[in-house]
């Protein structure tokens, strides 16, 4: 278990050792370490294949950047395909693998993507696989997929917890490098509350990665120090592995917390990770800075990688990539690499600097003027061939490369509100634009300040300014001296010449011969390019690409890089997973369904229950010896039609109406009249759209002058009310007259039958006549029941027999559907479910919501005439245009199949007999059908082409999915009682 | 995005459900003699302008009233918050 490239120092906790497989072998890295720095200790650079060629890849940076270093982690159900290496925390027991290899990472048969590379190029999809198109779901997609891809999905459910929470804060500080802690140190001591959120499990950005950066007394820390003084200060929440991954309106910002990600195992019910939506008042991004790679031919080898993170895992994690490493640099930066590596050890074969006038160094040798042309070794890095500065060519053996092409600004979260970042040509970079965002400050390296001192000074000074928006009064901190350095660089993005391929995007394998091909096939707006060639996309999101790219377009179309543009950057910054977002609305907890007031009791009786709405009501009761639902629900409408049942109708939507004008709203909003509806009586009403087709019905029930009660259909009721609310609030605020809506409120039972004013009598206290005289068809009225208790009964009817709602404050509903069963027993009386229901409403001819689609008008649903020409209400004066009042519209009619045993299908269409079953000849659809009981067969209603004038024909029902065709004859809609006498008796 | 309800303060929009331009407070006179094309027009002729746009908004998580922002589509600035019935009666609508 030796960790051959493990340096000396470091922040790493050499007593605690963590061991680790990969691929299956078992290593040892410490406390401390990430995958990636564990990894590299064990000198162990092979880490994955790449996207499109199967090249062998390593390890390419030191943070979320990464593109390359993409595992699977964990097994089962949690493992989690394309987890970046560099950010993920060392934990004892961690098992990685390496993905897209087959059958092995050192021997991968699909490199032979890679000898076929000049058939790959940019857009090869769009070209190779036109034809033929019934191909491509089967046979190209399926092949692409398995050959050019990240990791696999588990495939099963997520185990762990995710949670979500707010946050409030004045300012928030994004990213804890110098600036940021800076800043949290200035406004904590001020007293402001402040969110101080880094993506890293430590705090302290660069200054981890760095060595001398602060000149402090001798044994002094100045990042432990202000770390110590923050987390004691209770104004400040400092949150480590926390991503703020996106800027939303107004202050709002979205971060994942990941709590546990750094554990074998989370505690059971402890959340993985937390999403957080934090309520910022003021924010200061201090996301520092992500460095550039430069592109050559072969310069994506394992062991090829950022000279800054070289210098990271050297400074922080006490590793380097080989013990002979070369740098290749266009500034200052990649010296300090050079010269921090050798202090710690390892040999420096070479410097090479593309500036003629590089520093040179006694420690190594420096080659000014020089290129980096190819590299060499398959599974990893062995050499690199330099071009010298007088044209020479000379190979240098090495196994790590580092490479310094300066530092992009990390601006992302400044272009989420579509903010433009600026040229600065001084670093060669886009910087966010200086007069951006009042809501969001930028200091540091971030806002291009790429000095430790610039950006200690900026931190602060920029928290100081946000306070001041809120009238905290902040101070200047004294801040440790710092290295000051200029920013030293010439720009140089790749070397140009050489046959082969130079990676720009290491993700998805796109070279500088991609960009030119886009570019000569004339995609040359960078955004057009992007998607041809894929470039910037996936995990990383062209974190280390995109600028090279913007390069070599503006070299091709000769401009500055700042006229070629930049793509936009948008929310998330880094890959944040499903899980978070879910949260815990997961499974049930996804879509909660409501539980009506007789559900306890609807339990106990065994009912099915159905998710209807949102709400889950009982289906059907069955009873001993039923073994199919069809025997329970023909029983229960039998009952029903014959003696009595109950029915929980509480879903439907109560609106209650109060106020002096409360008949003339409801004027407005229905299309027939309200005004003359006496007291004591209930009516039907249709309300339509504005646009003139129907939106819903219900009734509405007239307890006093200015009181009324609306129901709604339970799928409506959300929508109706809201309806409603515009009307009296936008369209008549001068009525007198105001809604609440009361669905939860009142438990509401449907009692329906031939017995059901015998059952009621039972329960509806003495002095309360409801005989048929005092309490005809359509009254309402308050009453009281079982000595004393308030209740609302309407006498209405769903089913088409003698029926009542009668309607209790909620918590007595389970004692009343009690009650009312007991009171039934005599009679015989069942409960019956929504099947029943819906088989009863459709016996009738009632509309529901299959007749009420969006799509129906009043005339088509019968209605025509109810629609009032002598008031305005919602949707009249559209409802009268000519092509919704054709005589000649479709019309709602009742089916029965002129074969009994034949089965209407909701869905079909209607045919003339005679004519060919076609779209042209179409004469309506199928909107509902049950078996029904009273009947004896199967019945359905359907809108049909002048369907009032056709009653008695035969007609074809169309199923073109299943070949069915059968002959039904046209009825009226009503299969029962079409004078309604039942309901009047 | 948060809503600074003139009742209630400041309020996360989710708490609200968007219902498009505040034109449609505008409703036609349903007696005039071109009222079927004056409530064409009302209900399907909008403005979509970048920049400031007067819009609807329901509390529907909360108070239930109707509110009337304005908005900067570009910016999503929003620069005031009326109820929608004290914005309605001042437009006449008060009968």
């Amino acid at each position: 278990m030796s960790q051959r490239n493990r340096l000396e120092g470091g922040l790493i906790e050499r007593r605690r050792p963590l061991s680790f497989s990969f691929d299956g072998k078992s290593y040892t890295g410490y406390a401390g370490d990430t995958l990636a720095s564990a990894l590299l200790a064990n000198d162990v650079r092979l880490m994955g294949r790449s996207f499109k060629y199967h090249r062998p890849r390593g390890v390419f940076s030191a943070g979320s950047e990464e593109p390359n270093a993409l595992v699977e982690l964990r097994s089962g159900a949690r493992r989690e395909p394309n987890s970046r290496a560099t950010v993920t925390e060392l934990y004892d027991g961690l098992k990685a693998e390496s993905q897209n290899k087959f059958p092995s990472l050192r021997f991968d048969v699909l490199a032979i993507n890679d000898a076929l590379s000049s058939f790959l190029s940019a857009g090869f999809y769009y070209k190779t696989f036109m034809w033929p198109s019934a191909f491509w779901e089967k046979v190209y997609e399926p092949a692409i997929r398995r050959a050019a891809g990240l990791g696999r999905l588990s495939g099963e459910e997520d185990t762990d917890t995710y949670d979500k929470g707010f946050l409030h804060c004045d300012l928030l500080i994004i990213g804890a490098g110098p600036s940021g802690l800076a800043a949290a140190l200035t406004a904590g001591r001020a007293g402001a509350d402040v969110i101080l959120a880094d993506e890293d499990f430590l705090m302290g950005g660069r200054l981890l990665a760095e060595k001398d950066l602060l000149s402090v007394r001798q044994g002094s820390d100045w990042t432990a120090d202000v770390i110590g003084e923050l987390s004691n200060l209770p104004n400040v929440r400092l949150m480590t592995r926390t991503t703020v991954f996106g800027q939303y309106d107004h202050g709002i910002f979205g971060a994942v917390e990941r709590v546990l990600d750094h554990v074998l195992e989370p505690q059971p019910h402890k959340p993985r990770q937390v999403l957080w939506r934090i309520h910022a008042k003021r924010a200061l991004l201090t996301a520092g800075a992500t460095e550039r790679p430069i592109a050559f031919e072969n310069n994506d080898r394992p062991g090829i990688m950022l000279a800054g993170a070289m210098r990271a895992y050297a400074n922080r994690w006490a590793v380097t990539a080989s013990k002979d490493v070369v740098i290749f640099t266009n500034n200052d930066d990649g010296h300090r690499t050079a010269r921090d590596l050798s202090a710690n050890g390892v040999n420096i074969a070479a410097l090479v600097d593309c500036r003629t006038n590089a520093p040179t160094w006694k420690e190594f040798e420096v080659f000014s003027g020089g290129e980096i042309i190819n590299s060499r070794g398959r599974l990893g890095l062995r050499s690199v061939k330099v071009r010298l500065q007088d044209g020479s060519v000379k190979e240098i053996a090495c196994g790590a490369l580092g490479l310094a092409g300066g530092w992009n600004p990390n601006v992302h979260l400044t272009c989420h509100k579509r903010g433009r970042p600026v040229w600065n040509k001084a670093i060669s970079a886009f910087i966010p634009a200086p007069d951006g965002d009042p809501l969001l400050r930028v200091a540091g390296a971030a806002a291009g300040i790429f000095s430790t001192r610039g950006a200690l000074k900026s931190g602060a000074e920029k928290a100081i300014d946000a306070l001041e928006d809120l009238d905290i009064s902040a101070h200047m901190p004294d801040l440790p001296e710092a290295e000051d350095a200029p920013i030293n660089a010439a720009p140089f993005w790749y070397v140009k010449g050489g046959k082969g391929r130079a990676w720009l995007d290491l993700q998805n394998d796109v070279t500088v011969k991609d960009i030119k091909l886009a570019h000569q096939e004339g995609f040359k707006s960078v955004e057009h390019v992007k998607r041809y060639t894929t470039l910037g996309m996936a995990t990383d999101q062209g974190k280390t690409a995109n600028i090279g790219a913007l390069a070599v377009l503006a070299d091709l179309d000769g401009k500055a890089i700042p006229d070629v543009g930049t793509t936009i950057f948008r929310p998330p910054y880094t890959p944040v997973s499903i899980g978070a977002f879910a949260g815990r609305s997961r499974g049930k907890e996804f879509r909660p369904y409501r539980l009506t007031p007789s559900h306890k009791w609807a339990e106990e009786q065994g009912a099915i229950f159905v998710e209807a709405g949102n709400w889950l009501r009982a289906q059907w009761f069955p009873i001993e010896g039923e073994t199919h639902w069809r025997q329970s629900v023909d029983r229960e409408v039998l009952a029903v039609r014959k003696s009595g049942g109950v029915c929980d109708v509480t879903t439907l939507g109560k609106i209650d109406v109060q106020g002096a004008d409360a008949a003339e709203f409801l004027n407005h909003i229905y299309s027939n009249g309200f005004a003359k509806l006496p007291v004591g009586k209930t009516r039907y009403g249709l309300m339509l759209r504005e646009d003139g087709l129907a939106m819903d019905d219900g009734t509405a029930a007239r307890l006093a002058e200015d009181h009324f009660v609306v129901t709604t259909t339970t799928a409506n009721a959300v929508s109706v009310f809201r309806h409603m609310e515009f009307c009296r609030q936008c369209l008549w605020p001068g009525l007198d007259v105001q809604l609440i809506s009361t669905t939860e409120a009142w438990a509401q039972f449907a009692v329906a039958g031939p017995n059901a004013r015998k059952l009621l009598q039972k329960i509806v206290d003495p002095a309360y006549d409801i005989s048929n005289e005092a309490f005809p068809y359509m009254a309402c009225g308050e009453v009281t029941i079982c000595g004393g208790l308030r209740a609302r009964l309407f006498r209405i009817s769903f089913s088409g027999e003698l029926a009542y709602e009668i309607a209790v404050p909620t918590r007595y509903g389970d004692a009343l559907i009690r009650r009312l069963m007991e009171a039934g027993r005599e009679f015989d009386a069942i409960p019956y479910g929504t099947e029943a229901l819906g088989v009863l409403r459709i016996e009738k001819g009632h509309a529901a919501g299959n007749e009420l689609n969006g799509q129906s008008t009043a005339a088509m649903l019968g209605m025509g005439r109810m629609v009032s020409q002598k008031k305005d209400s919602i949707g009249r004066v559209l409802a009268g245009r000519p092509h919704l009042i054709r005589e000649d519209d479709y019309r709602l009619v009742g089916l029965t199949p002129v074969s009994a045993d034949s089965t209407i299908l909701a869905g079909a269409h209607l045919m003339n007999i005679g004519e060919i079953a076609s779209a042209a000849n179409d004469q309506g659809w199928v909107t509902s059908t049950a078996y029904s009981p009273h009947i004896g067969s199967s019945i359905g209603l359907a809108f049909l082409k002048k369907g009032d004038q056709r009653h008695g024909d035969v007609i074809r029902i169309v199923n073109p999915l299943d070949d069915g065709d059968i002959e039904a004859t046209v009825t009226g809609p009503h299969f029962i009682d079409p004078e309604g006498e039942r309901l009047r008796v | 995005m948060i809503i600074n309800h003139p009742l209630l303060g400041p309020r996360d929009a989710q708490e609200f459900v968007y219902h498009g331009d505040a034109s449609l407070i505008d409703r036609p006179d349903a007696n005039a003699e071109t009222a079927l094309d004056d409530f064409h027009d009302y209900l399907y002729l909008r403005d979509n302008p970048a920049g400031s746009h007067k819009e609807l908004w329901f509390h529907e998580q909360g108070l239930r009233s109707w509110l009337v922002v304005t908005r900067d589509t570009t910016t999503q600035e929003i620069s005031l918050v009326e109820l929608a019935s004290d914005y309605a009666k001042r437009r006449g609508w008060d009968r």
